[in-house]
């Protein structure tokens, strides 16, 4: 044990103030803000917008693979840009902007004890080129053509030929730009999240004391200022060869029965760029997750993390990991044999520090006094549903069982469950616990519940039997399912029954929306700390935090972030900022 | 993907030094208060925007190697046809290198509180990053004069699209050298003006870095020696 005396508190002279911008008028205070809070606030409205045009695209989609052949405004070009979108929307203009962009805005200086970001212009700077990038993609919407129909993994040759939505119009033009203006905007936000974490911390919060939640998304950001260049590479290299006529990635190729210009490209090179950003963006997703679930656990269970140094390295390890199993994706494209042995081995591997999580998870709630609330019913809802789906990576990881599975609905119900529940499952926990201190009133609790259990049950509702109707063989990006020998009897009927859910779960979410925006006024008072929790930003003078988060002077933190039910302490929590020490064998303070 | 994987080899030796001096075995569970150990482990004395800097260019430098470890997936094709480096980038190479020492220069004098040194050093490397763009400019003209066009053969289409990103990055730095510059003349705070230059400075040094490393991409001295590592090793 170190030895360390009550008397401690040391005077906070020695942390130097940061100059903070002062908004002069309702436009920099609300609009071009410089506040990392405020473009929190603008990230995650922009991308729940987004995110509901995505949403309604898979109705649609549900709606053909469901019911095949009744709606005649569902062609099949129109099927493959309604998967297009809802893909690309979901992943990067939803998830990696609402963890990072939202969660990482509002979190990283309350949590850390800073004033704010520690560049608010790039800062701000950052949120404008988002709004850019989403503006650019919804354009692709009304553009001639309409937006591109390559899938979100935009493989070439067919994401830029006539055969395909949008392949020799604006869409995959708008697509690629779009993304482009999304990596630049990102890069500057990242670069506040990372220095933010590095320089912005308040005395007494070293990086072991720091919460999970901002090792989750300090890591999960780094990988993303790493990763994201591959996609830019990609997406320059793709923009030049359908706007130019290089040969980057399209070999010599018949189009329509006309030799293209094209010669000698390697799609197999864009495979390679893609999935080198795209694998290490599962992780990108999910690391914040995990951080964010670690705290919601312990929080609303009233224990200390179990193994926290542990969570940590894990982070850490499954971060540097996930930059060496892409190829995993390609299996179906061919490669060597050892290369595939090599990617399945490291795929594999990833399993040993995420299962330390979830085991650390599970000690965490062993023989916690668990408060059921909404935030809890989330994060448990996560553990479950990660386990699921990580269980379904592991068979895929391999690569006997991932060539047969690949094209079958069964890698939909994987990664849906894996990233797309699971995560999305977190952010609705974290506002249900966050809320009450961005606004200052709690979120509905009946309407909560009516939420959580619609979604939760709803998701496994929908991707259980999608797990079965891919075993049984039916493929993944057919627009049409109606003739096929392989779609028996009960696969349709189980098809009908998941549009039917879908569009069940679609509508909870709708009730969720509501909840958050009649809870503004009509909530119930939440107080400054209404989960009695130890971190940073529940220890505010103002809710909401006012300009500059922390009164006239930055708190000092004396202890790690999880002191929760400390035997001898005479509430069930201790703030990070309160100096003492309260084991049992000394004096209370 | 080697060239990539090089890279992030490095950061993550980087990152892994930085980590060890984080005491990542520390429990702080068992560690109440401020105790003196801990101080070390607080910010770092560099300042924040050099730290910001620093990380930028290690996403740059990201971005390069990922362009080279696609010039050399791409250059084991069939169909590569190298094309001859024109003359004149070796002159735009001495350009930049000029024009780095000239703001390395700037920020010497900018310790010494040598405000006319500062001017010239800053006016220096404005000057020459500028010929080293136009340098570049005529060099494509050269190129396209003598038939080698951009999407002709994917040699031609990289060293385009290359030296394309590595000017754009040199003109990004000649908006942040003119914003110093004007502080260099309106009478700026002068540890603001240090702190300026130097960033500069450290951005000037590694589009040069970078710009060494294209070079012996794209005149193949890169290519060669990873063929002689090779035989090396089988």
């Amino acid at each position: 044990m170190v030895d360390v005396t009550p008397a401690d508190a040391v005077p906070p002279a020695e942390v130097g103030e940061m100059e903070l911008y002062h908004p002069h008028s309702w436009w920099t205070k609300y609009v071009f803000s410089q506040d990392a809070k405020v473009i929190a606030i603008q990230y995650s409205a922009t991308a729940t917008a987004i995110g509901l045009v995505a949403l309604v695209l898979s109705w649609l989609m549900r709606l053909q693979l469901g019911f095949p052949g009744t709606f005649d405004f569902i062609t099949p070009e129109a099927y493959y840009q309604f998967i297009t979108m809802h893909g690309m929307i979901m992943v990067i203009y939803l998830l990696t902007a609402l963890f990072l962009g939202g969660f990482g805005n509002y979190l990283i200086p309350l949590m850390v004890g800073a004033r704010d970001m520690v560049f608010p212009y790039v800062n701000m700077l950052s949120y404008w080129v988002y709004l850019l990038a989403v503006l650019v993609l919804v354009s692709s919407f009304f553009a001639p053509g309409g937006p591109t129909g390559a899938g979100w993994t935009l493989y070439p040759p067919q994401a830029i030929m006539t055969g395909t939505p949008g392949g020799n119009d604006w869409g995959i033009i708008l697509m690629l730009s779009s993304l482009i203006l999304f990596i630049i905007g990102f890069t500057m936000g990242g670069l506040n999240y990372v220095v933010t974490v590095l320089q912005g911390r308040t005395r007494g919060m070293t990086l072991m004391r720091l919460p999970l939640t901002v090792w989750g998304i300090f890591t999960a950001t780094v990988m993303a200022l790493l990763a994201f260049p591959a996609l830019f590479v990609a997406c320059v290299m793709m923009l030049l060869d359908r706007l130019l006529g290089t040969s980057f990635f399209m070999p010599a190729i018949v189009e329509m029965g006309q030799q293209l210009q094209h010669s000698g490209g390697s799609p197999i090179l864009f495979q390679h760029l893609f999935w080198f950003f795209g694998h290490p963006e599962v992780y990108i997703v999910a690391l914040p997750a995990f951080g964010i679930v670690s705290d919601l656990i312990s929080t609303h269970a009233r224990k200390n993390i179990f193994g926290y140094r542990m969570m940590v390295w894990a982070i850490i390890a499954i971060g540097a990991l996930s930059f060496v199993v892409w190829a995993h994706h390609m299996y179906v494209s061919g490669m060597h044999p050892y290369f595939g042995f090599f990617f399945a081995t490291t795929t594999l591997i990833i399993a040993v520090p995420t299962a330390i999580k979830v085991y650390n998870w599970v000690l965490t709630l062993w023989r916690g006094d668990i408060h059921l609330s909404i935030p809890m019913l989330f994060a448990l809802a996560f553990i479950v549903t990660f386990v699921n789906g990580g269980l379904t990576g592991l068979f895929l990881g391999n690569v006997v069982v991932d060539v047969p599975l690949s094209d079958t609905m069964f890698v939909v119900a994987h990664f849906h469950m894996v990233m797309g529940v699971a995560p999305i499952l977190v952010i609705f926990g974290a506002i249900y616990h966050w809320y009450p201190k961005v606004t200052g009133r709690m979120l509905d609790e009946t309407l909560g519940q009516f939420h959580f259990w619609v979604t939760f049950l709803g998701a496994y509702l929908i991707f259980f039997p999608m797990h079965y109707i891919g075993l049984i063989g039916v493929p993944r990006r057919y627009a049409e399912l109606t003739d096929m020998t392989i779609m028996t009897e009960s696969a349709h009927h189980l098809n009908s029954f998941i549009s039917i859910i879908a569009f069940l779960v679609g509508f909870a979410q709708m009730v969720f929306l509501f909840n958050l925006i009649w809870s503004i006024r009509h909530g119930r008072e939440a107080g400054g700390n209404p989960w009695r929790a130890t971190t940073l930003e529940w220890q505010t003078p103002q809710t909401p935090p006012a300009h500059g988060n922390f009164g006239k002077e930055l708190p000092i933190v004396y202890r790690w972030a999880y002191d929760y039910s400390v035997p001898g302490a005479k509430e069930d929590f201790i703030p990070q900022n309160v100096p003492g020490d309260f084991r049992p064998t000394r004096e209370p303070a | 993907m080697s060239v990539i994987l090089v890279f992030l080899l490095v950061i993550a030796g980087f990152a892994g030094w930085w980590l060890s001096h984080q005491r990542l075995t520390a429990k702080p569970w068992l560690e109440q208060g401020l105790a003196g150990d801990l101080v070390g482990l607080e910010r770092s004395a560099l300042p924040t925007a050099k730290i910001g800097l620093g990380v930028f260019l290690a996403v740059v430098g990201c971005l390069f190697s990922l362009f080279t470890s696609a010039y050399f997936m791409r250059m084991g094709l069939p169909d590569w046809r190298p094309l001859p480096l024109p003359r004149l980038l070796w002159l735009n190479t001495g350009v930049l290198v000029l024009s780095s020492v000239a703001l390395q220069c700037a920020v010497i004098a900018a310790r010494r509180g040598q405000t006319d040194m500062v001017r010239l050093g800053l006016a220096t490397a404005g000057l020459t990053a500028l010929a080293f763009l136009i340098g570049q400019l005529m060099a494509w003209r050269q190129l396209t004069d003598d038939g080698y066009l951009l999407d002709s053969n994917p040699a031609n289409s990289f060293f385009y699209l290359i030296t394309a990103m590595h000017g754009l990055h040199i003109l990004g730095g000649l908006v942040g050298l003119g914003r110093t510059s004007t502080g260099a003349w309106n009478g700026a705070r002068p540890e603001r003006l240090r702190l300026g230059i130097e960033l500069c400075a450290m951005y000037w040094h590694f589009l040069l870095f970078v710009w060494l490393g294209i070079l012996a991409v794209l005149a193949g001295w890169a290519a060669t020696f990873v063929s002689i590592c090779q035989r090396l090793l089988t």
